[in-house]
C-alpha cells in the first residue's frame, strides 16, 4: 500500500497531465457530425503516429545489431502511421472544401 | 538550451494536437486542422532528431539508420495514402492504425531487451515493467486486430467464430494480465522468456478478437483499435517521460473511445453489443429467417427510366456498391438529366452507409453533387411519403425493414431509410446474395419493390442514355 501511494506521488504530475488529456480528448470531439466521423477517426490516427518519437529515441540509443533493426523497423512503421494517416485524412477531407 | 528548445517543440507539438482535433470536429476548419496537426508533428520529430539528449546526456546515435527508416516511410506512406481509392480509404486507415500498433509493441520489446540486461543490478523497475508490459499488450493487439481488419473490409478474412470463443478470449486476455502481473514483481533473467510468452499471446488475442465480428461492424472496431493505438503510444511516453507522447497519446486514446461510442449510437447499438453480440456468433438465429423469402420481381433498364423520367421526386439511396462500382460521376450525370426534365432529384444519407460513416458523403462531394441534395436520414424519412421512386445503388442493410419488425435479427433496432413509404422501389444490386450483415432482406420481396441487377456503374450509364432518348 505504502509503495502504491508513493508510486502516485512521484508520479503525480503525469498522472495530472493523464486525467486533464482523457477530459480533454471526450470534451474537444463532443459535438462532431457523423459526416465527420471517418475524417477525424483517421485525424485521431495520424496523431498518435506520435509514437514515432519513441521510435526515434530507441533507435538512436541502440548499440546491438538486434535493437538496431528491430529500432529501424520501428520507424519506419511509425513514419507509415504518421505520414500516410495526414495524407488519407487531408484526401478525404480536400472534398468537403468544395462545399460553398 | 538544446533541451529548453526541445521542450518548447514538444509544447507546440501537444497544442497543436489538441488544435488539430477540435478544428477536425468541424466542416469548415477540418483540413486547416489537420495541416496543424501534421505542422506539429514534424516540429515535435525533427526537434526530437536534432536536440534530444538521453539521461546521460549523450545524444542520438545511428543517424544513418534513423533517416533512412523517415525515408523509406514517408515514400512508401505518402504514394500509399495518394494512390488508394476512395472506396479503399477504411483499409488503408485500419493498415496505418496496425503500423503504429506494431511500432509501439516493438519499443516495448527493445525496452525490455535494455532492462532485462538490468535486472542482476537489483534496481526498482516495476515503473518501467508496468508500461513496457502494458505497451507491448496494447500495441500488439491493436497490430494484430488491424491486419485483420484491413483483411476482412478487402474481403481477404472471413468472419470465423467458434462456440465459447467470447470465454476463450476473456480467459486468453486474464492469464496474459496475471503473467504480466507476476513477472513485474517476480523477474528474474531465468523467466524473462515469458515476455515473450505475452507477446505472442497478444498477437493471437488480437487476431481472435476480431475475428469472429462482422464487416458491417469493421469501422467501430477500426475506430477502437485506434484508441487502443492511442494508449500503446502514451505508454511511451510514461517510459520516457516524454510529455507529447504522453499527451498525443492519452488524447486519441479518449478520443477514440468516445467517437467509437459515437458512431455505435448512429446504429443504435452499444460497444458492447457490437463486440460481444457478434453478427457472427448467432448465425444460427439468422439462417431460418432467410427461408421466409419468396419471389421477386426484375425490371428492365427503359422500364426503370421510364418510372423515373415521369416521377415528381426520386430519392437515390446509395451505398457501398455504388462505392465499389466507382459509380459516383454517372450517378451524379443522372441525377443533372432528371432534374433538367424537371424531376427532383435527392439523396437520402444513412449515417453508416457504405463502409464508414460519412463514406458516402466523402464520395458524392468527389463528383460534385451540391451539398444541399444530400439529406440525413431523418430528413429523408419525411419525404419518402411524398416520393414516387427510391432507386436503391447497392445498399442493403440501411433499409432492411427487419431493423425495425423483427426482433430476432442482429440488425434490430438500428435505425433505417425507410424507403418502403415510397410508391415504387428499385432496387440495383449485382446480385441476391445479402448484404455485409449477411442477413436476408424482406423488402426485395415486397410487391412494390423491383430488382434492376447488374454493375451500379453500366446500369447507371444505361439508364443515363435511356433517359435521353426518352
Amino acid at each position: 500500500m505504502e509503495y502504491i501511494l508513493n508510486l502516485i506521488r512521484s508520479n503525480q504530475e503525469i498522472i495530472y497531465i493523464v486525467i486533464l488529456m482523457i477530459f480533454l480528448g471526450i470534451e474537444v470531439i463532443g459535438r462532431v457530425p457523423s459526416v465527420l466521423h471517418t475524417p477525424l477517426m483517421s485525424g485521431a490516427n495520424a496523431i498518435h503516429g506520435v509514437v514515432i518519437i519513441g521510435a526515434i529515441i530507441v533507435m538512436g540509443e541502440a548499440h546491438e545489431i538486434v535493437a538496431i533493426i528491430l529500432g529501424f523497423l520501428a520507424v519506419i512503421l511509425g513514419t507509415l502511421n504518421v505520414v500516410g494517416g495526414f495524407v488519407v485524412t487531408d484526401r478525404m477531407l480536400e472534398m468537403f472544401k468544395k462545399k460553398k | 538550451m538544446e533541451l529548453n528548445i526541445l521542450t518548447i517543440c514538444y509544447l507546440i507539438g501537444s497544442i497543436t494536437f489538441i488544435l488539430g482535433l477540435k478544428m477536425l470536429s468541424n466542416p469548415a476548419t477540418a483540413r486547416k486542422g489537420n495541416l496543424i496537426a501534421a505542422g506539429g508533428m514534424a516540429i515535435a520529430i525533427a526537434g526530437t532528431i536534432f536536440l534530444y539528449k538521453g539521461p546521460d546526456g549523450e545524444g542520438l546515435h545511428n543517424y544513418a539508420w534513423i533517416f533512412g527508416g523517415l525515408a523509406i516511410g514517408t515514400i512508401v506512406g505518402f504514394l500509399a495514402a495518394k494512390k488508394v481509392k476512395m472506396t479503399a480509404m477504411p483499409e488503408m486507415v485500419s493498415l496505418f492504425n496496425g503500423m503504429g500498433g506494431a511500432c509501439a509493441g516493438l519499443i516495448s520489446i527493445i525496452e525490455f531487451g535494455r532492462v532485462s540486461s538490468d535486472l542482476a543490478s537489483g534496481i526498482s523497475l516495476h515503473g518501467k515493467l508496468i508500461t513496457i508490459f502494458l505497451g507491448v499488450i496494447i500495441g500488439s493487439v491493436s497490430f494484430a486486430g488491424s491486419i485483420i481488419a484491413w483483411g476482412k473490409l478487402n474481403g481477404r478474412v472471413k468472419d470465423f467464430s467458434f462456440g465459447g470463443q467470447q470465454i476463450l478470449n476473456t480467459i486468453m486476455l486474464f492469464i496474459m494480465v496475471c503473467i504480466a502481473g507476476y513477472l513485474v514483481f517476480n523477474i528474474t533473467p531465468s523467466n524473462a522468456y515469458l515476455f515473450y510468452v505475452i507477446l505472442a499471446g497478444a498477437l493471437v488475442y488480437g487476431i481472435m478478437f476480431v475475428l469472429p465480428i462482422g464487416g458491417a461492424d469493421m469501422p467501430v472496431v477500426i475506430s477502437l483499435l485506434n484508441s487502443f493505438t492511442g494508449v500503446a503510444a502514451a505508454c511511451g511516453g510514461f517510459l520516457y517521460g516524454n510529455k507529447v507522447m504522453l499527451t498525443g497519446g492519452i488524447l486519441v486514446g479518449a478520443a477514440g473511445t468516445l467517437l467509437t461510442i459515437l458512431m455505435c449510437k448512429a446504429m443504435n447499438r452499444s460497444l458492447l453489443n457490437v463486440l460481444v453480440g457478434s453478427f457472427g456468433g448467432n448465425k444460427g438465429g439468422t439462417v431460418q429467417q432467410s427461408a421466409s423469402g419468396g419471389t421477386y420481381k426484375e425490371i428492365s433498364v427503359s422500364d426503370s427510366a421510364m418510372v423515373m423520367a415521369y416521377a415528381n421526386r426520386v430519392a437515390i439511396v446509395p451505398g457501398y456498391g455504388l462505392a465499389v462500382a466507382q459509380a459516383q460521376h454517372v450517378c451524379h450525370e443522372l441525377e443533372k438529366l432528371l432534374d433538367e426534365k424537371g424531376v427532383e432529384v435527392i439523396y437520402a444519407i444513412h449515417p453508416v452507409a457504405g463502409r464508414m460513416p460519412g463514406h458516402m458523403n466523402v464520395l458524392l462531394a468527389e463528383a460534385d453533387v451540391s451539398y444541399d441534395k444530400l439529406l440525413e436520414m431523418e430528413d429523408a424519412n419525411d419525404l419518402f411519403k411524398t416520393t414516387d421512386v427510391v432507386l436503391i445503388l447497392g445498399a442493403n442493410d440501411v433499409v432492411n425493414p427487419a431493423a425495425k419488425n423483427d426482433p430476432a435479427s442482429p440488425i434490430y433496432g438500428m435505425p433505417i431509410l425507410e424507403v418502403e413509404l415510397a410508391k415504387n422501389v428499385i432496387v440495383n444490386k449485382r446480385s441476391m446474395k445479402p448484404g455485409y450483415a449477411g442477413i436476408e432482406n424482406a423488402l426485395f420481396f415486397q410487391p412494390k419493390t423491383s430488382m434492376l441487377f447488374g454493375d451500379a456503374k453500366s446500369v447507371l450509364q444505361q439508364l443515363v442514355s435511356e433517359i435521353k432518348s426518352l
